[in-house]
């Protein structure tokens, strides 16, 4: 293990300007796989969802999924890129056992997309464009899974499974123009990127993106420049930075270990990095002493991809608004502040609270229940917002029951566990538990006059005029209907009981 | 009509056309399952010696020729082939039958699933005899590149039936099956047929779905039928062409009337273009008469001849020698020994990387390993706008010789190959000799129009087949067919027997 000098990020950035360029690989969320008609759902036995075509057995050949393609050009013109008129396939040769054809299909110099920017936003609400440079269609590969090395890497290994359920579902590859200027925010710039694409890829409904589960993968290159020097320097190549976070950690590592080698009269090796979770660092992989030859050729068994102009300005007006266009429009709209609207962004509740409104629920209502109870649990279940079994309709009703008066909070949030636990809509779940307000007369008058017998002293209270001991017999009666009761109407007749003017 | 001490109808079905047997087993003459054992007996007493078949599939035919019997037995209709008997080339995938392409890297592989064509074929009916001999991967003119032994021509034994698909051709000249497969990347259907006196077909490119035949060069390669007759080859590409939404590369529209025009030859009033580049050095001087004599023929029945100057086509073999190695570099990377087919060195010491390179080490022969490097070369940064970029230009070049030529005559002609079946061994250690061969055949290929051999008589000095090309444009197959028929009604009423029955008994 070679000892890698870091600078302090400070210290690194009052030398040099950082260069970054981001490549992203998008699986796309197509039902099918790129070149055949296997499925590309996610979790399925080893090999299970595999065909001569993606197996890639001898006199199988490949057809290009529409919806691929569609995707391909959508996210394009969300991205403000140029689209090609016509443009092929290439093949991509190199030999990798879970690649297996041992080339990939892929686009070479005629990506299907090209020319394009996305704006991004800083949380300090500061608005940086990156150039976009190309996002080209390809197949994935299958996934080794090396057994007996301690790491999980080749290295070590017994040997390896191969598992080719992955290989060739549809990836789009997107791939950033060097981007300069950002300096000491260029780790910021850089999660911001990958946060914002992934925010456009999913309002385009093209793949869920999500980075855990894969189908959303980052590549990190970055190169320092002292300041005032035109030319960039030499780049390290940061394979597979898996979430936000490690985005912009990676970033910043590559920026101190860079300046510390640069600062100490040493040369930066063109090379591929891993990136370590744990602690943030990256080691070394593989040097890439001359660019490796791919042998790129067009790929004679597929037809040139040539998309209808007019098809293409279809898909460009039915584009839906620009994420960053629509979160500020929401945050206006809801009278929010750029804090509070960052923690329905944190929480992954933008699109939960705006499908929940839309079913009928007001925004503080739907704001409330996202925000609050269910991000609690979600948060105990270590899962996604969204993942929660519950639908915004459901939640919409939920607090609908609320602001009708058949439930309180209380109830709410047991009617929210029961739908949680599985035991139908909210309204089943308030008739299977009988957890509706008890504010019928008879039943309450009851509970009211029960109360007032077992509390003689209090009830003598407020016969007296001490109007707030009420509470205590209110409590009294919430707490014999298990907090059925409507606090309201109890609190009423005890005092109506008691002869007293609230 | 069947012999009762052979079991074997008489008259004896391997000497019909298919269209004789597949009429003799609609009209009840004899029935699919005698037609079979027919062939499989014949291939039992000749195939030792002339090695056509590398895999018979006793059961599987006899099967399919009983599924043929039991639905006219049950008066459902039956296709114009159904119950003919075919040799298919090893090319094409036969789900649970072995498929080698001729090579040791696909040995004991049994595919799981069917090629397009070979569906199609039992779909209609045909009864698949077995798998044919070829060089290995199809990379050859001679048959003798397949790793399981060489074929021998039926016209003479120590000669080549041509190649890639000498098994296919071999197994027609020597009565074992009426129609058989064949693909063709650069001349793999037309030379064989030309060499064993029998008919070959390369329909357009994208007319015969690719979908299951193992690739060589994918930009180049096409099925196509293979028979003794004009007509039979007819009946055999309108059941095997057609659209295929599994090849993105197959052509979306009608098959052209190949059958109607079959039985219709005549070339009245049609312009025949001779091109004056496909003469000269290398070629055979009989093979020159039987062309030259055919040339004349082709007038007396009424065509215009036009000659022609094409002069890109000189280039043509140098620019499949790049295309063809290039995209076989990329379509036989995936014989890697790790998930079907050979798999040699894997002891638990090795890596992965190392099994791959000792199986392809062992699995593949010399001219594959030849051609793959040379294709990983002209595909290499820095030599592929010279080689590989140059090569798509002359490429382009070839397939405007042939619009220009085509906007003056309807179809070309051409000798098949510039010389007759040489001996087995003589250019197996000279590549560029054995290039030579498909001198004529290769433009084709590039410009991905359609063409056919078919037989022209036997070269004076040695008494062997010589084959006569035609070339058609892409998507008009059928006036091969129809001047084909034309060419062969008026050769054999000048011969007076079909040409096969001149070559000696096995």
């Amino acid at each position: 293990m070679t000892v890698i000098d870091l600078v302090s990020y400070e210290d690194a950035l009052a030398s040099f300007d950082p260069v970054m360029g981001l490549e992203v690989h998008v699986e796309l969320g197509t039902a099918t796989k790129m070149f055949c008609g296997c499925s590309t759902a996610l979790g399925a036995e080893p090999n299970s969802q595999t065909c001569p075509v993606c197996l890639g057995l001898p006199g199988a050949l490949p057809v290009v999924n529409a919806t691929g393609v569609e995707s391909a050009v959508r996210i394009g013109l969300a991205l403000h890129c140029e689209i090609a008129r016509w443009c092929r396939f290439a093949r991509k040769n190199y030999f990798y056992p879970d690649m297996p054809k041992n080339f990939q299909t892929s686009q070479y110099d005629e990506p299907i997309a090209f020319n394009g920017y996305l704006d991004v936003q800083l949380e300090d609400g500061e608005v940086f464009r990156v150039e976009i440079e190309r996002a080209h269609m390809e197949e994935d590969t299958g996934k080794s899974t090396h057994v007996g090395g301690a790491t999980g890497r080749i290295h070590g290994a017994s040997h390896s499974l191969l598992d080719y359920n992955r290989a060739g579902i549809p990836l789009i590859e997107i791939v950033t123009k060097p981007i300069v200027g950002a300096g000491e925010r260029a780790p910021e710039v850089a999660r911001a990127y990958v946060a914002e694409l992934r925010e456009l890829i999913r309002s385009l409904g093209v793949s869920e993106a999500r980075m855990e589960m894969g189908q959303m993968r980052c590549d990190v290159n970055l190169s320092l420049r002292p300041h005032g020097r035109e030319k960039f320097g030499t780049r390290s190549e940061t394979k597979n930075v898996n979430s936000l976070r490690s985005v912009e950690r990676a970033v910043r590592f590559e920026v101190r270990r860079h300046a510390g080698v640069l600062s100490s009269g040493g040369t930066i090796v063109q090379e591929t990095r891993h990136f370590h979770e744990e602690d943030g660092s990256t080691t070394s992989g593989r040097v890439k002493e001359e660019a490796e030859d791919y042998r790129y050729f067009p790929e004679p068994d597929l037809v040139p991809v040539a998309p209808d102009p007019a098809w293409v300005e279809e898909l460009r007006v039915s584009l839906p608004e620009p994420p960053r266009v629509r979160r500020n429009r929401l945050r206006e709209e809801w009278g929010l502040t750029a804090h509070e609207m960052q923690s329905v962004l944190n929480a992954g509740a933008l699109d939960p609270i705006v499908a929940t409104i839309e079913a009928g629920a007001d925004q503080a209502a739907a704001r409330k229940w996202w925000l609050g109870e269910l991000a609690r649990r979600a948060n105990e279940q270590g899962v996604d917002l969204i993942a929660l079994p519950i639908t915004p309709e459901q939640v919409a009703r939920v607090a609908e029951l609320v602001s009708e008066g058949t439930l309180n909070d209380k109830l709410a949030r047991q009617v929210i566990e029961g739908v949680l636990a599985g035991e139908g809509g909210p309204d089943e779940v308030v008739a299977g538990r009988g957890l509706a307000i008890v504010s019928d007369d008879g039943a309450l008058g009851t509970a009211v006059d029960e109360a007032i017998a077992a509390n003689p002293a209090i009830a003598d209270k407020v016969r007296g005029g001490k109007v707030a001991a009420a509470g205590a017999l209110v409590g009294a009666v919430m707490k014999a209907t298990r907090g059925q009761a409507d606090a309201a109407r109890a609190r009423e007749m005890i005092l109506e009981r008691l002869g007293v003017q609230g | 009509m069947t012999d009762t001490t052979t079991g074997i109808p008489s008259p004896d079905p391997t000497r019909m056309t298919a269209a004789a047997i597949a009429d003799g087993i609609a009209a009840g003459e004899f029935t699919a399952v005698e037609v079979a054992e027919a062939h499989l007996a014949r291939i039992d007493a000749v195939d030792e010696k002339v090695h056509a078949f590398l895999h018979v599939d006793r059961a599987g035919a006899l099967a399919a020729a009983r599924a043929v019997d039991e639905r006219r037995a049950a008066g459902e209709p039956l296709g114009a082939l159904a119950g003919v008997p075919l040799a298919l080339k090893d090319i094409f995938t036969t789900e649970g039958v072995p498929t080698t392409v001729g090579s040791k890297i696909l040995e004991g592989w049994i595919p799981p699933y069917d090629a397009t064509l070979t569906k199609r074929l039992r779909d209609a009916g045909v009864v698949v005899l077995g798998k044919t001999n070829m060089d290995e991967f199809a990379m050859g003119s001679s048959t003798e590149n397949s790793a399981y032994g060489p074929t021998g021509n039926p016209w003479d034994l120590t000669r080549i039936p041509g190649g890639s698909g000498g098994g296919s051709a071999a197994a027609l000249a020597s009565w074992q099956a009426p129609l058989a497969i064949g693909t063709d990347t650069g001349g793999s259907i037309r030379q064989p047929a030309a060499v064993t006196g029998t008919v070959g077909v390369k329909p357009t490119y994208g007319a015969v779905s690719r979908y299951g035949m193992v690739a060589f060069s994918s930009s180049l390669d096409q099925g196509g039928p293979c028979a003794r007759t004009v007509l039979d080859a007819a009946l055999l590409h309108e059941v095997i062409a057609g659209h295929d939404p599994l090849d993105s590369t197959s052509i979306d529209a009608p098959v052209p009337p190949v059958v109607e025009a079959a039985r219709n030859g005549s070339v009245e009033g049609l312009r025949i273009g001779v091109v004056t580049e496909f003469r000269g050095d290398g070629y055979q001087a009989g093979v020159m008469r039987r062309f030259d004599e055919s040339v004349e023929l082709l007038a007396d029945l009424g065509a215009e001849i036009v000659e022609l100057s094409c002069p890109s086509f000189t280039k043509a073999l140098a620019a499949y020698y790049l295309i063809a190695p290039s995209e076989c570099s990329s379509n036989l990377a995936r014989f890697d020994g790790l998930r079907y087919g050979l798999r040699v060195g894997d002891d638990g010491t090795r890596s992965a990387e190392q099994v791959t390179a000792l199986t392809r080490e062992a699995g593949f022969g010399p001219e594959v390993k030849r051609r793959v490097m040379l294709g990983t070369y002209a595909l290499s940064s820095g030599y592929y706008d010279a080689y590989y970029g140059s090569a798509q230009k002359v490429r382009t070049l070839i397939s405007r010789d042939f619009e220009r030529a085509f906007g003056q005559v309807d179809v070309i002609v051409s000798p098949t190959t510039p010389t007759t079946a040489f001996p087995i061994g003589e250019r197996a250690d000279d590549p560029m000799a054995m290039y030579l061969a498909d001198l004529c055949t290769i433009p084709s290929n590039l410009a991905g129009n359609s063409a056919m051999s078919l037989p022209c008589g036997l070269a004076p000095e040695d008494g062997l087949p010589v084959g006569l090309q035609i070339i058609a444009p892409a998507m008009a197959d059928d006036r091969l067919y129809r001047v084909g028929a034309a060419v062969e009604a008026a050769f054999g009423a000048r011969w007076g027997h079909p040409i096969l029955e001149e070559a000696p008994a096995l």
